[in-house]
């Protein structure tokens, strides 16, 4: 068995009664967020005592912030005594026991999707007794990063094996207080992933969250921490296509990335939330921390994400280009239909000398939906010879969206060059009526023009994944014409 | 193929077609001159279905069949094609892309299998080759940045891979260099046959020098004034539009 750590016991005499570890691993934490619902979830996490500090600290932090109102959407207050800060994993009991028992319009969507049928069972949440072929599939992977040194697993894993790297790095990107969902984030993250790439290695294939071992239940406070150190190369995939659904409202995620000298990492998203029913009803809040350090000379950190679930989406992947020479890139497809709203963007933080950043972003609006892009290009005094290249176009589909665009830029230093192009464009009834004056339906030819549209984001993403994305927006913007 | 009887359609509460009749046979190509305003691109729109066009009354029925009825989507899978007047220009969206998903929606309405990649580039290079076009037109913008020569060009190529039974040329010689207008004429003529029909609109006589017309009806406002065989042209290149609309007024 192993040891308790020091803090349960204080934790006990604190406010609950003995055994109370056991009872909330199977039950989960009552709603609402103190000092002691802190200690709990690392207590049940076994967690070594500087992340009870650091959680702590994040805590304090967050008691003292306001939740930002400056994003352009609306959403009634978040009640966040009303949230249970840790909830038990799900018993096979309470899941599906077969794909009969799930929402027919939810397998529908899978079908379109062109997802395999074991895969379908996972994402809907049925209880499955073998977990199918990845299993081997997962152990050979597994053998094949291990072979290389890779480290890459869950949170959870790399606090319990690797607590020097996590102590070392975490909050090293995103510190505790750098915003109010991040420190909400920090005090109470439940799990997520963590990845290193020793020296000079280049990761021999890419990482995706779908064969995270222990992966289960990462829950609504994710983590993640993805470290390449010098000369590494890393291309990482997070998320999935078919749609996620979850009884949690609130997504506060933290994703933190570190390259040191010459080290490249990839970073691609595709994010599906459930998006809330036609009148946006149940859908997730989706507010997200995303940044990337290049911390080392000549490193590269690049973010390409399409977003079209979620409610409401908040989330700004961003580069520091720290080192010289450093590289950002952002390449974004964001799509908002019915009352969805998404308030998205970057920020280039140029520090280092002769440091390039491009930002591509597309942003899509349909139905009711409002879409706005919200960036920042700083250059520091320091920063000579930065150069950016921003690239911002909004399509709108249909005529009660909106598409908002807020550039901000702070050049502090005569020598950079930043350059920023904007466009707005509609979807033409004449275009329609062109293509199908061709013989393409009406639907097929709005999702030729957005693939068009988003043509040189999904260049960026790996091969599989752009094939995807592609069903994945055909699928978001049925009936968002006509 | 085509019978066309008393049409009147109007765009924005303005009536443009009042009462226009035309029968076009199976192999037979037909061409419809008029002075500009007279309705002939608005004729050309309803035979495609454009939904800002209302046909207030009067019938179009097309192999026995009324048209009026059928999407936009459907008449073009039924083998009608339009060639506009002013193509639009698509951003983003690969030509070939366009042709390929014209030619594959085309075929499955046929329950055909879609069309093998590499005989679509193949045959989409063939006629390419036999209009005078760069192949490195397949993979621009559908119509984006094209010279006005050019988009003309690209419907031709359209015409020819999708191989209509009833086509439709709105314009299609106007702003047409020598060259081009012959590479036109070679397509259009090139899918002359027993089964098709051709309705070509022009202001000119030289494209009726390449392609020759069975019927010739001049268009006045809204209404065919007279129609003949292919000396009308000729007499209303000499004469002119007034020429027509006074015999008619007459
Ligand atoms: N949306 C609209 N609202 C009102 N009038 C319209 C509209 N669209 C077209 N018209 C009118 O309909 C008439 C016929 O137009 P049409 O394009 O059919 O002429 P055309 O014979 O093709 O002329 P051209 O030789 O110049 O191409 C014109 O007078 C035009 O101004
Ligand atoms: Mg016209």
């Amino acid at each position: 068995m192993a040891t308790e750590p020091e803090n349960l016991e204080q934790l006990v005499n604190r406010r609950y009664k003995h055994g109370f570890v056991t009872d909330i691993a199977s039950e989960g934490l009552p709603p609402g967020l103190d000092e002691d619902v802190v200690r709990a979830i690392s207590a049940i996490k076994q967690e070594p005592e500087f992340l009870l500090e650091w959680r702590l600290r994040a805590y304090r932090l967050w008691r003292e912030m306001a939740e930002p109102d400056w994003a352009h959407v609306h959403y009634p207050k978040i009640d966040y005594d009303a949230i249970s800060y840790y909830s038990a994993p799900k018993s096979d009991k309470d899941r599906p026991k077969s794909l009969d028992e799930v929402d027919p319009k939810l397998l529908e969507t899978y079908d379109k999707l062109g997802i395999p049928l074991h895969e379908r069972a996972k994402l809907a949440g049925v209880a499955v007794d073998a977990v199918f072929d990845s299993v081997s599939v997962a152990t050979t992977f597994k053998k094949k990063l291990a072979d290389a040194g890779v480290i890459f697993c869950s949170f959870s894993e790399a606090v319990r094996e690797h607590p020097e790297l996590v102590r070392k790095y975490l909050g090293s990107v995103v510190p505790q207080r750098d915003n109010f969902f991040a420190a909400l984030n920090s005090a109470v993250f439940s799990d997520g992933s963590f990845v290193y790439i020793p020296k000079g290695v280049r990761c021999p294939m890419e990482l995706s969250t779908y064969f995270r071992i222990n992966a289960a239940n990462t829950g609504q406070f994710e983590r993640t921490l993805i470290v390449a150190d010098e000369g590494s190369h890393v291309s990482y995939l997070e998320g999935c296509t078919a749609p996620m659904r979850d009884e949690n409202q609130l997504h506060a995620a933290v994703v933190e990335l570190v390259a040191l000298k010459d080290a490249e990492i990839k970073y691609s998203t595709v994010q599906n939330w459930y998006p809330g029913d036609e009148e946006g009803r149940g859908g997730i809040y989706n507010f997200v921390t995303k940044r990337g350090d290049c911390r080392g000379a000549n490193s590269k950190i690049s973010w390409t994400q399409v977003e079209t679930g979620s409610a409401i989406t908040w989330k700004y992947p961003s580069c520091i280009l720290r080192g010289d020479n450093s590289v950002g890139e952002f390449y974004s497809v964001a799509v908002a239909n019915n009352y969805q709203q998404a308030d998205t963007g970057t920020k280039m933080i140029h520090i280092g000398r002769n440091t390039r950043s491009t930002i591509v972003s597309k942003g899509i609006s349909a139905g009711k939906a409002q879409n706005a892009y919200r960036g920042l290009v700083r250059v520091m005094p320091q920063a000579e010879g930065a150069r950016n290249h921003t690239q911002c176009d909004s399509l709108l589909i249909g005529k009660e969206c909106g598409a908002h665009t807020f550039p901000y830029m702070e050049i502090r230093n005569p020598t950079a060059k930043v350059e920023h192009e904007a466009t707005t464009s509609k979807i033409s009834a004449d275009q329609l009526f062109y293509c199908r004056q061709r013989g393409i339906a009406e639907e097929d030819a709005v999702n030729m023009i957005v693939n068009g549209f988003c043509k040189e984001v999904f260049n960026e993403l790996p091969m599989e994944f752009a094939v995807e994305a592609q069903a994945l927006l055909n699928v978001s913007l049925e009936g968002a014409v006509g | 193929m085509l019978d066309i009887k008393d049409l009147h359609a109007a765009i924005g509460g303005n009536e443009i077609l009042r009462g226009l009749s035309l029968a076009v046979g199976a192999g037979e190509v037909h061409a419809i001159m008029g002075p500009n305003g007279s309705g002939k691109s608005t004729l050309a729109q309803v035979i495609a279905g454009h939904e800002d066009y209302e046909v207030t009354s009067g019938s179009v029925q097309y192999e026995g069949r009324d048209l009026l009825e059928l999407a936009p989507e459907e008449r073009a899978r039924e083998g009608i094609f339009l060639g506009f007047q002013y193509p639009v220009e698509i951003p983003g969206v690969n030509n070939a892309y366009l042709l390929k998903a014209a030619v594959n929606a085309k075929r499955q309405h046929e329950g055909k299998d879609e069309i093998d990649a590499f005989e679509f580039l193949k045959l989409a290079r063939e006629k390419m080759a036999a209009l005078g076009m760069d192949p490195k037109f397949l993979n621009r913008g559908v119509n984006e940045g094209f010279s006005g020569g050019e988009k003309k060009r690209n419907e031709i190529l359209q015409m020819a891979m999708l191989e209509p039974k009833l086509a439709v040329l709105d314009e299609t010689d106007s702003g047409l260099d020598i060259d081009a207008l012959k590479a036109v004429a070679e397509g259009v003529n090139a899918l002359r046959s027993p089964e098709r029909a051709i309705v070509l609109v022009t202001h000119y006589q030289r494209l009726l020098d390449y392609i020759e017309p069975d019927r010739v009806h001049v268009l006045s406002e809204g209404r065919i004034v007279r129609s003949g065989d292919k000396s009308l042209a000729l007499e209303l290149e000499e004469k002119g539009y007034e020429w027509v609309r006074e015999a008619a007024n007459a």
